[in-house]
């Protein structure tokens, strides 16, 4: 505390303004042509990021969002096309980054799928899809960039689990445990990459009206915002929002934490 | 300084251990000091010396200081000069 303040004052300088948050940082977004991950790159090229985004198979889509964050919010943006689940691939977008920038400040575990089933009829391609892309990939970003950061003593990790990875749901076994082995890898990330100076956290989105609800049926949704304290499903927007304050210098002292994006859901 | 110098230096800052050490006798796990946390400060300090970046791989790979002299060779790091 500077000399002469009062107690409880804030110092003259404050750590980030409300805008430009994210000023020069260079942040990888997986998964970041649709939903929350394309909502999160949008916000970020808002608030001065370079963006890196990312997409598994559409490289037009890929090229087209690109080109819209360079448009739109004059950031400089680029894209992998390359699937969470390919670790060779995942290794080779970061020796990319390595090459271009030197450095990487954020990293937006993003990218998921979500295949539901009961439990009796659980496959075992199914299991090893999921696990595949929503672990595998996952840990293999973090491992990856989380190198990165630590060349620079600083970096900020954001892995988007979900509401249902920490309370579960009926025919959704695989997916929540995909998404609850995410939470103990921010963790036991989070413990390990402090002294380096990397923060770890999770989010917990609830029902975010992005592509996966479009298969959802209606008296499942109906059923589903019955049981939201808020009354509506999410915005992408919503969960981005979080997701840049963890991303962000306001959050300097936040590490290891998981934060519910679910406008009160009880499942 | 050449190369191989550096290369030393940063395993001596790594590990702790004197300049005039004989690093060919270094091996992770075996040498007093060498665990997987003083690994990673290793492969740090020597990617930052010749802003090199480490496949994962060669990571996992690197046991001795001979295998460091190979990788960073293999990326291009010239010891000699």
């Amino acid at each position: 505390m500077q000399s002469g303040m009062q107690p409880g004052a804030l110092p003259e300088k404050h750590t980030a303004p409300e805008t430009q948050m994210l000023d020069g940082k260079i942040a990888f977004i997986t998964g970041s042509t649709r939903g929350i991950g394309w909502a999160t790159a949008q916000l970020f090229a808002q608030h001065g990021a370079v963006v890196i985004l990312n997409g598994r198979a559409n490289q037009q889509l890929l090229d087209e969002r690109v080109a819209e964050l360079r448009s739109r919010f004059a950031a400089t943006a680029i894209g992998f096309c390359a699937d969470a689940s390919e670790t060779a691939a995942v290794k080779a977008c970061y020796a990319e980054i390595f090459k271009q920038f030197k450095r990487l400040d954020v990293l937006v575990n993003n990218a998921g799928i979500m295949q539901d089933s009961v439990l009796g009829m659980i496959s075992e391609p199914l299991v090893d899809r999921s696990l595949a892309v929503n672990v595998k990939g996952p840990l293999f970003h973090l491992q990856e960039a989380s190198r990165l950061m630590a060349r620079n003593k600083s970096g900020a990790i954001i892995n988007v689990s979900s509401i249902i990875g920490s309370a579960g749901k009926e025919g959704q076994a695989v997916y929540s445990a995909t998404k609850a082995a995410l939470l103990g890898l921010t963790k036991s990330a989070a413990k390990e990459l402090a002294p380096k100076g990397i923060r770890v956290n999770a989010v917990t989105p609830g029902l975010i009206q992005t592509e996966l609800l479009k298969d959802l049926p209606a008296a499942k949704l109906a059923e589903a915002l019955a049981g939201i304290k808020m009354g509506r499903a999410g915005q992408p927007e919503d969960v981005a929002k979080v997701i840049l304050f963890l991303a962000s210098d306001l959050a300097s002292y936040v590490t290891g934490q998981v934060i519910g994006v679910d406008g009160g859901m009880i499942l | 300084m050449t190369g191989l110098d550096r290369l030393k230096a940063a395993f001596a800052q790594a590990l702790g251990i004197p300049a005039n050490s004989d690093f060919d006798t270094l091996q992770y796990a075996v040498t007093p000091g060498w665990d997987s946390v003083a690994h990673m400060n290793l492969v740090a300090e020597i990617e930052n010396s010749f802003d090199i970046m480490f496949p994962t791989e060669d990571v996992i790979d690197m046991s001795s200081f001979g295998r460091a002299k190979e990788i960073v060779t293999r990326l291009g790091v010239d010891l000699s000069a």
